[in-house]
């Protein structure tokens, strides 16, 4: 599988290749590729092909947009092609549902790409992060700044030949480690002694940070007649209570009213991608756990399935239930850990959040056994899990998931949903519509609380959710009480998967490599010896799951090495920010608070 | 009406102030079901799935019951029934490490020579995300996941960079705190012992036929009456094979042999670094045997 | 080059990091008899720690085991700690609980200035102890000891409750040990405030930018890259009486921990 062969690309567009018959020229190759097509696309045809793709063939979510800088890749795909870059878009529609179209589009290094921002709202922040990261310039994008690191960082940090201060090796295990380990960190051997690197010939002294130029400040100004105001711009964060995090808005007021919003994150941006990249493989496991440091079984669950996409393995019955399993009773902790904090953002502090979390501490108990830890599972291996069961367990969870978690739904049900403050604050706040929020990628319970019926487990099912009988809660109203009460919904939803995955759990194996148990030492779990260094083929994958966020994609290309070459995470906090700005405004300062709570961001997964 | 959800939710919040208020009142209250209690007036927490609610753990005096596969910082083990470190200096656990905070000095004798044994074995706490790969890719069973949790410390170096010394617990440690893996473990070192001598058995046995073959083959090529099998050629490279096997398999023996005369020399006269050797665990079975009774008390085996 | 090294600017809490680690609050002797400073100091601490009001501040993972720590199962308040404040100006404790990026560390030495004295800071986990599984990033502070003083590290991945819990303990320990005629804060002299870092390229400590512009501007500018001092390459181990100190200590903690 995965077999990369590059169909040479012809100087005059092949009518045969898909799309060109209604965009002339715009396809000028492709990638074959057992699970996904890649299609290489003409810079200057590119948002005709959107376009097209967008109103013709329903493609309507734009729902990953990165890049892969190739100048020091070693596979042989590559051979011939002098372009530095590819920029690399995933579409999805909402309404077929299925699989991708997968769109590059090849860049020479310092070359521009028009921004897909007039087709797709949605590509803002994700062009900005390319913009930031690699140094691609989008040529009509809106605003285009930087936006995980600061102004005036210097380079770009995801490409290749960019070096961050802290650097032993390319690519991990590092030497100085074995066998002859002398403690001591890179960065105390800098004169600094931080892990900090400043240009030849750069002056501190004169050193002027670079005013940005933020939207927020040419919002439109309007006057109310003789009670002329003057509009004024208010600075939320990054430390601020209500900010689920360290996260900042920027907003310009009117009196209460906000009449823009801009958000500015990258304050807990802790260079997940580059790290992946040093990595090995399996190395990466344990970092997804951080991104979305709520629910590490689900982030887990992505990234095995991506890399399993390109190990080509089939996961035992076992496995499978075990982690669909895992992956429900994570996003029952994660609904019901955001439903009290919206609460909370609504000014009923403690008492809600304090009940909305009570289960949650039981269904840790139930990971940390299995795992070993309550947060940072680290459970989830390529081709299954890492660890069976233990004796019991299944009661215990089988108690859970048909006494104790209904339960605690019904309580919290009834404590909120007809509470009248929580209906006043809720009802028809941060209203936006459902093709809004689709054109800006937007995915996750946000749009099924607008009345899409899409979720990735019905769409485009993974795993085996194709076996259980669960129904895509939606409410049309699209506003916060709508938001709060989908959650509701779709918990009770996981409940209802979770009583019968646990009543089919078979027995079996956990792994398709578990010709080991436990005591024969997890070194044979990859195949034998260097199993922890495997090396899968050469290609590119996505793979995404529905993460109680939203769509959680992961972006994988190898080069047949043992370390990823590139590894992107598509975070549904990060993208579902896009709607953050055009839904507050209009509302009051208070509102915006709750807008984004409602949105429900983790910011290790927003700023990765 | 207007009003109705707002008093239905502080029913609900009437409820659970009531039910726990009654709770707390009585002498032995229900919230302690399940719980162990030590002497000394703590208890060890293990809320059963079935009790309502959740329970306050007062952690100083309360704790709660850790299950075995709780995982917080590494541990190496000192192996107490053949008085070694269990670690071999491989160096696998310093290759999986994600963040790759593990140092390893490989131990060297007089002439420089590496041995299977590490000199110096370091681990940045402050680095670690106790993630168990190291534990989980031994393949000696020499690293394993500590449960201690109790790490806080005023200044940051050097305390939170443990050494040797301080990641070193003997195995009965271990095996108190994960039991079950221990004995799984145990049975299959016992299996793959025996397994091992029934292989050199069959080696030697099979190294002996070789011989017996080959003596005769020889004894045969001697004759020159049979018709010789092999080309001289072909019969030249197999010897030179046996020859380099064999001076492979003297190495080895030398070796153990080496082991052997020191095991007997160790009697007679207790040299230094034996005495330290015994010393040490001793030390480290003091050290354990705290550990081990007060987790075991928490543990309430 | 030599003569030019960083000066550690861990020392900012000498004295007080002394005066735990010698384990001997030297006492004057005509204060010895002094009755009531002992009581008083009794009083003050006492009152002190049990009503250490943490600052309401969140950075990543770790604040979410802070939230668990704070909610029914553990239940900070048993500390007298519930009050979480969002204001740096009514809290006691500042609880770094996460990984510090460059772009927050500003942010972060600027709420510390913020806090009135008396106050402390926990690093909670490991990315605040020591930048964690993260240090080798680009945008990340390997702790944030490099920025402000640290009380009490915590380590873990995240650290679990209890682990948080006995650093807070470890922290009240701490309090009880200073007496009101030696803490700093009542001294004469303003307490200077840190110096907030830069972004610039990198960021850069207002502190260090001697040492940064001979790397930048000298001569050294003139290879490629920061030199590396050599002086620096080689290991730098403990000095024995350190460790044995340290254990010392340990080994007296723990006798006073664990009753016979």
């Amino acid at each position: 599988m995965s077999e990369a062969t590059m169909v040479a690309a012809p100087p005059v567009a092949d009518p045969s290749l898909p799309y060109n018959d209604t965009v002339a020229g715009a396809v000028v190759g492709t990638w074959a590729d057992d699970t996904d097509q890649a299609l290489f696309v003409a810079p200057d045809k590119l948002l005709a092909l959107l376009t097209h793709l967008r109103d013709a063939e329903q493609y309507d979510l734009l729902s990953s947009v990165t890049c892969v800088d190739y100048s020091a890749y070693k596979g042989k795909a590559r051979a011939g092609i002098s372009e530095r870059f590819d920029v690399v878009y995933h579409l999805y529609s909402t309404k077929k549902g299925g699989g991708p179209v997968r769109l590059h589009v090849r860049v020479p290094d310092g070359d521009t790409v028009p921004s897909a921002t007039g087709v797709y709202p949605g590509a803002n922040l994700q062009e900005r992060e390319v913009y930031d990261l690699f140094g691609i310039t989008f040529e009509g994008h809106p605003n285009l700044r930087r936006v995980l690191t600061w102004e005036g960082f210097n380079g770009h940090p995801l490409r290749k030949d960019w070096q961050e201060a802290y650097f032993d090796e390319e690519t991990k295990p590092f030497k100085n480690r074995h066998p002859a380990g002398s403690y001591q960190w890179h960065e105390d051997k800098l004169p600094w002694g931080d892990n900090n690197t400043y240009p030849a010939g750069w002056d501190p002294d004169s050193w002027e940070a670079p005013v940005s130029y933020v939207p927020v400040s040419q919002a439109p100004h309007r006057g109310f007649g003789e009670l002329d105001t003057q509009s004024i711009v208010i600075n939320l964060g990054p430390h601020h209570p209500s900010t689920h995090g360290v996260f900042r808005m920027l907003t310009r007021m009117e009196g209460e009213t906000i009449l823009a919003l801009e958000p500015e994150m990258g304050y807990l941006h802790r260079n997940h991608e580059k790290i992946g990249e040093r990595n090995t493989w399996l190395m990466n496991m344990p970092f997804t756990d951080r991104l979305d440091y709520i629910n590490s079984m689900s982030n887990n669950l992505g990234y095995a399935l991506a890399v399993e996409k390109l190990l080509d393995i089939e996961v035992p019955e076992r496995a499978q239930y075990i982690r669909v399993i895992m992956a429900e009773l994570t996003r029952i902790i994660n609904h019901t850990w955001s439903i009290g904090f919206i609460l909370n953002d609504l000014g009923a502090l403690q008492t809600p959040a304090l009940y909305a979390i009570e289960e949650r501490e039981m269904i840790l108990d139930l990971f940390e056994e299995v795992s070993g830890a309550r947060l940072m599972c680290n459970y989830m291996r390529f081709g299954g899990v890492v660890r069976d069961l233990t004796p019991g367990w299944e009661e215990r969870a089988k108690y859970l998931v048909h006494d104790r978690l209904p339960r605690a739904l019904d309580q919290l049900d009834e404590l909120l949903s007809g509470n009248e403050i929580v209906k006043a604050r809720g009802r028809g706040v941060g209203y936006l519509s459902a093709q809004d929020l689709i054109a800006l990628s937007v995915t996750g319970p946000m749009i099924r609380a607008a009345g899409v019926p899409y979720d990735i487990r019905k769409a485009e099912p993974y795993c085996i959710y194709d076996r259980f009988d669960f129904d895509i809660p939606t409410l049309a109203e699209s506003d916060i009480y709508a938001r709060y009460y989908i959650r509701l919904l779709e918990a009770r939803e996981s409940v209802k998967i979770l009583q019968q995955a646990l009543r089919d759990l078979p027995p079996g194996q956990i792994n398709a490599y578990a010709s080991a148990t436990l005591s024969q030492g997890f070194g044979t779990i990859m195949g034998g010896k260097g199993g922890y260094t495997f090396r899968p083929v050469e290609g590119e994958a996505y793979a995404r799951v529905e993460a109680p966020k939203g769509e959680l994609g992961y972006y994988i290309v190898s080069d047949n090495k043992t370390n990823a070459y590139r590894y992107h995470v598509r975070s549904p906090s990060y993208i579902n920010l896009n709607a953050l700005g055009p839904m507050s405004v209009g509302y009051k300062i208070a509102d915006a608070v709750v807008i984004l709570g409602a949105i429900d961001i983790v910011l290790g997964e927003v700023d990765r | 009406m207007f009003g109705t959800g707002l008093l239905k939710g502080l029913g609900v919040t009437l409820k659970h102030f009531t039910d726990t208020f009654t709770d707390d009142r009585r002498k032995e209250p229900s919230r302690y079901e399940g719980s162990i209690k030590l002497d000394d007036g703590r208890r060890i927490i293990d809320q059963p799935i079935t009790q309502e609610g959740l329970l306050t753990i007062q952690y100083p005096e309360e704790r709660r019951l850790l299950p075995e596969r709780f995982r917080y910082i590494p541990m190496l083990l000192w192996d107490t029934e053949i008085g070694e470190d269990r670690c071999t200096a491989c160096g696998i656990c310093a290759k999986v490490c994600p963040p790759q905070c593990i140092w390893i000095v490989r131990d060297s004798d007089e002439n420089g020579k590496p041995i299977t044994r590490p000199a110096e074995f370091y681990i940045d706490v402050a680095v670690c995300m106790s993630c168990s790969f190291c534990a989980e890719f031994c393949p000696f069973d020499a690293i394993k996941m500590n449960h201690d949790y109790e790490l806080a410390v005023y200044d940051r170096y050097p305390q939170l960079v443990y050494d040797k010394e301080e990641l070193t617990v003997p195995l009965e440690y271990y095996a108190a705190l994960w039991p079950t893996q221990f004995a799984e473990e145990q049975a299959h070192r016992a299996k793959e012992k025996e397994e091992e001598l029934r292989r050199n058995e069959e080696k030697k046995r099979a190294a002996a036929a070789k011989a017996q073959a080959k003596a005769a083959g020889v004894a045969e090529a001697g004759d020159g009456a049979a018709k010789p099998k092999r080309s001289k050629e072909e019969l030249d490279a197999l010897k030179a094979q046996a020859a380099a096997k064999a001076a492979a398999k003297k190495e080895g023996g030398a070796d153990a042999g080496a082991v052997e005369t020191g095991n007997a020399e160790a009697p007679v006269a207790e040299d230094a670094e034996a005495a330290a050797k015994r010393a040490r665990l001793e030390e480290l079975k003091r050290k354990a045997a705290e550990k081990a009774a007060q987790r075991k008390k928490e543990g309430g085996a | 080059m030599e003569s030019t090294m960083v000066t550690d600017f861990k020392d900012i809490k000498q004295e007080q990091m002394q005066e735990f680690l010698h384990d001997s609050i030297q006492v004057p002797d005509d204060l010895q008899s002094n009755v009531m400073v002992t009581t008083l100091d009794k009083v003050y601490n006492w009152s002190r720690k049990s009503s250490m009001w943490p600052l309401l501040f969140g950075l990543a993972c770790c604040a979410i085991e802070m939230i668990a720590t704070a909610a029914s199962r553990y239940d900070l308040a048993r500390f007298g700690m519930e009050v979480m404040r969002p204001s740096p100006r009514q809290s006691d404790l500042m609880i770094v609980s996460g990984t510090v990026t460059k772009k927050m560390a500003p942010a972060i030495v600027r709420i510390y200035n913020q806090m009135a004295e008396p106050r402390y800071v926990l690093a909670m986990g490991a990315c605040a102890t020591g930048g964690g599984p993260f240090k080798e990033g680009y945008s990340v502070v390997s702790g944030i000891d490099k920025y402000i003083p640290v009380d009490v590290y915590v380590p873990g991945c995240p650290p679990t409750p209890e682990a948080l819990i006995y650093g807070l303990l470890k922290l009240h320990e701490k309090v009880e040990r200073q007496s009101i005629t030696t803490v700093p804060w009542y001294r004469k002299g303003a307490n200077e405030a840190i110096p907030v870092p830069v972004l610039g390229p990198d960021i850069f400590d207002p502190r260090k930018v001697q040492i940064i512009k001979e790397q930048t501007l000298g001569a050294a500018a003139a290879a490629k890259g920061p030199a590396v001092s050599k002086a620096r390459l080689q290991p730098q181990p403990m000095a024995e009486d350190a460790k044995a100190r340290i254990r010392a200590a340990q080994a007296k903690y723990r006798a006073q921990k664990q009753p016979a």
